[in-house]
Parts: structure tokens; C-alpha cells; sequence
């Protein structure tokens, strides 16, 4: 992609809208959130990832891309034949905004498997390399493994978003003249997130925005993850091609990968992403204090140090954390069966003027927002 | 016949005008460089630079010096080449020297800087915040499993043993018979004040020693000196070793000299015996046959101790460590051609080998590669001067370090590189009753706990600029690192960018 740079540290805000009876709300209130931290951010990338926005495909793959030509489109498009079967394929909606320029092509598909590829794909080096073969999560491997070539071997092209039902709009420019070009106050969804940036050594590009996601993941962070290092190189045992050479990416496929792939519950993979001090573990009661341990010792690699702030998606979820000693803010409230999380207590009473609760969420502990028992997403 | 060839090393000078006749230097010197004849007269063919005598004297009135050059100068043929051939031409023996490569190779460690952190991700200032320096050292799986039991989330996965260390520094393996047991007793205290670990090294462990038992790794060599059921059960972990970095590929060399009745004892082998133990174990010529071994300790301790295996990093050195892990070992401890020894032929010790910064970037990238790497504890050895190589090393991909000569210098040695002779005189490598009684096990072990205690706040420092506040967020980072004045190919092996980039 133009523009792409080695790892770029960077300042933000962020902002998540949960309902948890899965009604759908439009995207306007989003944007009106993070429009109120415009300060937070300095123009150079803002983005919104939208859950339950395609009912009427929430079946489907969505593809959202970002192309640097009509070259790489066309490449990508022959890749996505070959690998899928595309029931949709359009230009992602946009209105001409006065300070959104130079966008790359933005295009969107949605597609369904093809018979068969997965079972080859489950008997393939790859996926034993991933270690899942035959195991039932192959179907999401494989477009795992088709998201990552993409973004690995084809120039110029980028996947904004891989998940079902939910998409990510995002580019260069303050978050609330990205939501107004993206037309995002024309979507309804039940979940939205938001990140307006502050990239603090080079300029932003597109694809550098957040949200960051693999399949129904969405990450939008603040702060910058100061284990980026080992993080990667962990991932990459497990088949992961951090090719953004942005920290926030390895947030999103260390999800899928302990959640996902491994089995464990949102609450142990925030415990090993944050996990608590050794000195708080020894004071656990016995069996709380072998899993900590245990947790810490097998997942230490996967351990997330450096300042952060996140409203992780997926679907019919929210997720809230920072770091362990809380190096950036994140405040929650609450409204009757709405969940906000944002930066800052403004923000979300700027939606929600009185609001049932509002509180700061203490450091390494997340907030695990989930819809109402038997609410489907 | 003619006098010896080979000139002395070094020249000692008395101030005879200071010197009061106390004779405390001939006292303490242990290679008999010393004597009194009216006045102190020094035979300089025999002084090793050990710098006790200077260290001693009450009034300061000793020097040694460098002797002056006696030869041309000549580039290709050093002053340490012909003092060889002579010592070779009169001998028609081996040169046998103590401690580590002292050659000028170039030291990676000197051309890695490490990174900090400035404004977009805050330092953290470790004497505010907590920072953790805890290790587990033991074979880790690649993902845990959970069950419900009495409507709580518990343990499915049981883990293999892990010792706690509360630093990612232990001491690397020096047998009892190589250092004194005063030596030894002050490494074991050490490893116990500062949640370490000491290593027996070859030698069997005294029965002194058994009370710091959770805190010493056991070793299985070729020779199997002091090997038995008690021995293995008193370790926190054993460690069959392979080879050691100043010799790969040989076995070991305890002179009968320094064979006294304890050490004899604790070794199993007769008084005054030279201790040679195998190039090879007689039981080990594949890996299979390794594995084995490892299996066969394991029952042997019933799979409470993690079982690990020391290897000097030679050329190959990656592939021989996945072997090692898919044999079943729960760690793999590299020993770099630095890594020090109390004999070696100075040939072998001086040529061969790799540096283990090279040899560490190898092994877990090979490790990562086949997904193995959780599987076993990385410890990294050989020539770790300060707790800026051992940050690199973590960096680069180690769990933990081993260090052997910088717990000898803590405990006073001077690094004079004469171990072989069991003549030290600071009571450390020597076994004669009136050296070993020098060293206080007591004060050492002092002396080496707040070398742990001051590398680890050190360490904490390091984190805290890099603006992480736990270990292994360092571990395998290389990111962290950027190499000056290397090139290309040296930096692809290493892992990490040049500095600017």
C-alpha cells in the first residue's frame, strides 16, 4: 500500500456503543461520540467498525478492501474467484467530503465458501502448521489463510475487514469526517466502535487506521504496545503474518487465536493479555492462583505491555481493557441495556446525557459486554 | 641443558623501601612466585598476575607489571603463539589454560544496543511501579485446557514442574573438585538468598549442600561422578550435560591433584585420581539415545523435575536443540564459546565453538519456526559480563542466564586464568586445605547475592525504559534491539535491524 510504513506508535481516542438487546442503532451517535475528542486526534486516521450491518448477508464473508489501483483490484478480484464465491461485489458508499482526499479504491464482496476448499484445505501443510486440521474451526482458518495472502503477496491491496455481519469503515482523516465520506449515519447496527488517531512519526495511510480485525474481530486501541516484538514473533508460530507492521494488529490475532483457536474464555485470554502481578497471583486463593499461574507461565509471549486502552468487538460482544498499570483511560457507562466505553466520561454524555452508571474501569480488569440471555446478534 | 624458553609473563616489583618483612605475600601467594631470603625476592616464572599478594600487602609496596616485550614484534606470530611452541617443544604435552576464550573475537553483545521509550509509550519508573523479573524455568505447553469443576473454572492441562526464579540469572555449572567446596556452599547460600539457581556441575554434590537442595540443578555428565538416586532427588532440576562451551566436543579433566578425600567421596572415585570423564556418554550416540536418558532420569525422579540438557553452541547448533526439545528435555541450556572452564586444552577452548549471541538468535528462531519453541526453557550462557548482556540476550530470545566466570569474579577471582593448577590463590579453584579456607562460604555467598541483586535492579532500569514492567515482555523481543556496526548477514542472523532503521 502507498504510504506504508514501519510501525507507527500513536495517541487516540476510542469510543464503543453496545446494545444488548441487539437493537439496531444508526451509526450517527458514533460518530457524534468521537466527533466530541476531536482533539484527541490529529486528522491522520479515524475509522468505525459497524456489527449486525449486513442482516440481510449475515451469512457472508464481507470483505471490505482497500486498493491502491485498479491493477491490485483486479489481482485481489482473481484471487477471490479462485477462492470463493463472490455473491456480491460492489464500491463501498461514499459522499465527497471536503477533507477526505486521495482515497484508494474501496470496494466490498460478499462471499461463501466453495465445496470442498475447506476439507483440502484442512488436509493442507498449512493448516497443520496452524494446528487445527479437522477440527472444526478449519472453515475460519482458511479465510484466516486467505486474508493474510491477501494482505502478504498482493500489492497494493488490504483487507479493511474479513468477519460476517459487520464491517470496518476507515482512512485518513479526522473520525468524523471519515464516518460522513463512509455515509456511516446511513448504517444500523447493534455494536459500533470508533478510533480517531494521533500517529505521532510519519503519516497515516488507510490502511493503517483502525479499526484493525481478522474475521468478526475488530480492535480499536489507544496507546502502543511496547511488546510488539515478542507478540509477533509468538504469532507467527501459530501461522499469523503481522504485515501492518502496526502494534494494534497483533491485539485482534492474539484474540482469535486464544479465544478462537484455543478455547479459552474471554475472561483467561484477558487474563493473559493483561495479566496481574505475581505479587497479586501468590494472594489468589488456590485454584484461582494455579490458573493465573498457569495462564502467565503458558502465555507469557502473548502478555500485551506498554500503554493501552481497547474496545475489542466481535460478535454479539463487547470488550473493554487496558494495560495493567492503566497507562491510558477508559470509562464506562451504562444506560439501561446500552454499553458505552470511550476515552473519556464526555464523550459518552455527549450521547447519553444521564446515563444509569458511569465508571472507570480499574486497570487490567476488563468489561466483558455481552447481549441479553437469548438475544441473537 | 639449557634453561627454559619460555620467558615469564609478568614482571613483580617490591618497594623495598615500603616493604616492612611481613611476608604476608608469601603467604599468600599459591604458586610459590614468593619467597623470603632476607628480603622478599620474587621468581617471576612463576607469578600468574592472580593479584593476591598486591591485594595483601599491608603497605602497598608490590606491583605486578606486563613483562617487557622480549620478542620482535610480529603480527602474524603473537607473543602467545611462540611462548606455546616453547612450552610445547619442552613438554611434547597439550596446553592446558582455565576459564573462557580470552581471544579477540568480536563480542555481539558489544555491537547490540538496546531500545527505551520516549513520549508515545511511557517509560516506567521501576522504583514506582512494580516490575517483574520472575522466570519459570520448565517445559511450557503450547495452549491450556480448562474444565468445570464444582461450578468453578479449573486446571484441565497439568503442567510440567517449573522452578521459580525470582530472577532471570542463575549460576552456570562448576563441579565441587574444580572449586572448593567453600566455593560451592557460597554459590548454593547465593542461589537461596536471591531465588536463583547454583549448578553442581559434574562433580556430585557434598552432603553439605543437601539443605539448599531446591535451589540446585544436578548434573548427569559423561563421567557420572557422584550420580545416584539420592543425588538426582535432592536437585530442583537435573542436567545432563552434553558439552560446555570452552571444550566443545571433549570431556572433562580433574587433575588427581585436586582429588582430595571429600572430593573423592562426593565424586565416587578414588583419592588422587585424575577425573576424566568421556568426550561422549558411553550410552548416548543419538539422539534417540538422549532421549532415552532424559526419560530414564525422569522416571528416576518420578517427573518431579524438569530435565534439561547442556549443549556448547557449535555450528549446527539450532537443529541439535529442536532434537533436544523433541526429545523430551524441559530445557536447553547453551553454552557459548566464552564460556569459561577450570581445564581446558587453551587449542580447543580458543577455536572452537560460536559466539551464543549467534548461536541463541539460531536456536529459537528454529524453534519458532517448527512451533516448538514453548516447549522448553531457553538458558543462555557463556561470557554474560553485565546485565546489559543479559537483557540481550533475553532479547534476543533466552528465558534466562547462566553465569559461571562473573560469579567467580564476585567471589574475588582475578581472572588469572589458571584454574588447571589447583593453585588458587584466593581459595576458589583449589582443593589445598590453607587456599580453600580463605574464602569465607559466608561473605561469598554475600558478595554473590548482591551481584544478582544489582544485575536484577539493573534489569528492572532496562524495563522500565523500555517501558515494559515484566521479563517476558523482553524475552524474544528483538525488536527492542538494533546491531551497530554489523552487516547484512550478520544482522539476518541475529534478527534485528541497524540502528537508524
Amino acid at each position: 500500500m502507498k504510504g506504508t510504513s514501519p510501525r507507527i506508535p500513536s495517541g487516540c481516542s476510542i469510543t464503543g456503543i453496545f446494545n444488548r438487546k441487539a437493537k439496531r442503532f444508526s451509526g450517527a451517535d458514533v460518530i457524534k461520540s468521537i466527533r466530541l475528542m476531536h482533539d484527541r486526534s490529529n486528522g491522520l486516521g479515524g475509522g468505525f467498525a459497524g456489527y449486525g450491518i449486513y442482516p440481510q448477508y449475515r451469512d457472508h464473508y464481507a470483505f471490505h478492501m482497500l486498493y491502491d489501483s485498479e491493477a491490485s483490484q483486479r489481482e485481489t478480484e482473481r484471487f477471490l474467484e479462485k477462492n470463493f464465491i463472490i455473491d456480491r461485489s460492489e464500491p463501498i458508499p461514499t459522499r465527497p467530503h471536503p477533507n477526505i482526499t486521495d482515497a484508494p479504491i474501496l470496494w466490498r464482496y460478499f462471499l461463501r465458501l466453495k465445496p470442498y476448499v475447506v476439507e483440502q484445505f484442512s488436509a493442507s501443510q498449512d493448516a497443520k502448521h496452524m494446528g487445527e486440521a479437522g477440527n472444526g474451526l478449519s472453515e475460519k482458518n482458511y479465510v484466516v489463510r486467505q486474508v493474510m495472502d491477501i494482505n502478504q503477496q498482493i500489492d497494493g491491496a488490504f483487507v479493511a475487514s474479513s468477519g460476517k455481519n459487520m464491517g470496518v469503515f476507515k482512512g485518513v482523516g479526522y473520525p468524523e469526517d471519515i464516518g460522513e465520506f463512509y455515509r456511516v449515519d446511513e448504517y444500523e447496527g447493534y455494536m459500533w466502535t470508533s478510533h480517531g488517531r494521533f500517529p505521532t512519526n510519519t503519516p497515516g495511510w488507510w490502511g493503517g487506521a483502525h479499526p484493525f480485525t481478522i474475521l468478526d474481530w475488530s480492535v480499536v486501541h489507544n496507546g502502543e504496545i511496547s511488546s510488539y516484538g515478542i507478540n509477533k514473533r509468538y504469532l507467527e508460530m501459530f501461522g499469523y503474518h503481522c504485515t501492518l507492521q502496526t502494534d494494534t494488529e497483533v491485539i485482534a490475532y492474539l484474540f482469535d487465536l486464544l479465544h478462537r483457536r484455543q478455547g479459552l474464555s474471554l475472561e483467561h485470554t484477558c487474563l493473559a493479555l493483561a495479566a496481574p502481578f505475581w505479587k497479586e497471583i501468590d494472594r489468589y486463593p488456590e485454584a484461582k492462583r494455579d490458573v493465573a499461574r498457569a495462564i502467565r507461565q503458558v502465555y507469557g509471549s502473548a502478555m500485551l505491555n506498554g500503554p493501552f486502552s481497547l474496545v475489542v468487538g466481535f460478535t454479539g460482544c463487547m470488550i473493554g481493557i487496558t494495560d495493567r498499570i492503566k497507562l491510558r483511560p477508559l470509562v464506562c457507562g451504562q444506560k439501561e441495556e446500552v454499553v458505552y466505553l470511550s476515552s473519556e466520561e464526555s464523550a459518552i454524555r455527549e450521547i447519553c446525557p444521564a446515563p444509569d452508571r458511569v465508571w472507570t474501569i480499574r486497570a487490567g480488569e476488563p468489561i466483558i459486554v455481552t447481549l441479553e440471555e437469548g438475544v441473537q446478534p | 641443558m639449557i634453561r627454559s624458553l619460555v620467558s615469564p609473563e609478568f614482571l613483580v616489583k617490591i618497594d623495598h623501601q615500603q616493604c616492612r618483612r611481613c611476608k604476608r605475600c608469601v603467604l599468600n601467594c599459591g604458586f610459590g612466585a614468593l619467597s623470603f631470603m632476607d628480603r622478599v625476592v620474587p621468581d617471576n616464572n612463576k607469578c600468574v598476575a592472580c593479584q593476591r599478594c598486591v591485594t595483601f600487602c599491608p603497605e602497598g609496596a608490590i606491583t605486578v607489571e606486563r613483562h617487557p616485550l622480549t620478542f620482535k614484534n610480529n603480527w602474524h606470530w603473537s607473543v602467545d603463539n611462540i611462548r606455546a611452541i616453547y612450552k610445547q617443544a619442552e613438554s611434547g604435552a597439550m596446553v592446558v589454560t582455565g576459564m573462557g576464550n580470552d581471544r579477540p573475537y568480536i563480542s555481539y553483545f558489544d555491537h547490540m544496543v538496546l531500545d527505551a521509550c520516549q513520549v508515545t509509550n511511557p517509560s516506567i519508573d521501576p522504583l514506582r511501579e512494580p516490575m517483574e523479573l520472575r522466570t519459570y524455568l520448565g517445559s511450557k505447553p503450547n495452549a491450556l485446557q480448562f474444565k468445570e469443576q464444582d461450578g468453578e473454572v479449573a486446571l484441565d492441562t497439568r503442567l510440567s514442574p517449573q522452578v521459580i526464579l525470582e530472577t532471570p540469572i542463575i549460576f552456570g555449572a562448576m563441579s565441587y573438585g574444580a572449586v572448593s567446596l567453600q566455593a560451592h556452599k557460597a554459590l548454593a547460600k547465593a542461589a537461596s538468598i536471591a531465588g536463583s539457581l547454583m549448578n553442581t556441575g559434574e562433580g556430585g554434590l557434598h552432603k553439605e549442600l543437601y539443605p539448599y537442595g531446591d535451589r540446585i540443578i544436578v548434573q548427569v555428565a559423561s563421567g557420572r561422578f557422584g550420580v545416584n538416586q539420592e543425588y538426582l532427588e535432592r536437585g530442583a532440576a537435573v542436567e545432563i550435560k552434553i558439552g560446555q562451551g570452552a571444550k566443545p566436543g571433549i570431556g572433562g579433566h580433574l587433575p588427581g591433584e585436586k582429588v582430595s578425600q571429600e572430593v573423592s567421596q562426593t565424586r565416587m572415585i578414588p583419592e588422587g585420581s585424575d577425573a576424566l570423564s568421556p568426550a561422549p556418554h558411553h550410552d548416548i550416540y543419538s539422539i534417540e539415545d538422549l532421549s532415552q536418558l532424559i526419560y530414564s532420569l525422569k522416571e528416576a525422579t518420578r517427573y518431579t523435575k524438569p530435565v534439561g540438557v547442556k549443549i556448547a553452541a557449535v555450528h549446527n547448533v539450532a537443529a541439535i536443540a529442536s532434537g533436544i526439545a523433541r526429545a523430551g528435555a524441559d530445557y536447553v541450556y547453551i553454552d557459548g564459546f566464552r564460556g569459561g572452564t577450570g581445564a581446558a586444552p587453551t587449542i580447543i577452548r580458543d577455536n572452537i565453538g560460536i559466539p551464543v549471541e549467534m548461536a541463541i538468535a539460531a536456536v529459537d528462531d528454529r524453534l519458532r519456526q517448527e512451533g516448538i519453541r514453548n516447549q522448553v526453557t531457553l538458558v543462555a550462557a557463556g561470557g554474560i559480563r553485565n546485565s546489559g548482556d543479559v537483557a540481550k540476550a533475553i532479547a534476543l530470545g533466552a528465558d534466562l542466564v547462566a553465569i559461571g566466570t562473573a560469579a567467580l569474579l564476585a567471589m574475588g577471582c582475578h581472572l588469572c586464568q589458571k584454574c588447571n593448577t589447583g593453585n588458587c590463590s584466593w581459595g576458589i579453584t583449589t582443593q589445598r586445605p590453607e587456599l580453600t579456607a580463605r574464602l569465607d562460604p559466608e561473605e561469598a555467598a554475600e558478595r554473590l547475592a548482591n551481584l544478582l541483586r544489582g544485575w536484577s535492579l539493573e534489569l528492572k532500569e532496562i524495563l522500565g525504559a523500555l517501558g515494559v514492567n515484566a521479563i517476558e515482555s523482553l524475552r524474544g523481543s528483538r525488536e527492542r534491539l538494533r546491531g551497530v556496526g554489523l552487516n547484512q548477514v550478520e544482522l539476518d542472523v541475529l534478527g534485528i535491524k541497524p540502528a537508524g532503521r
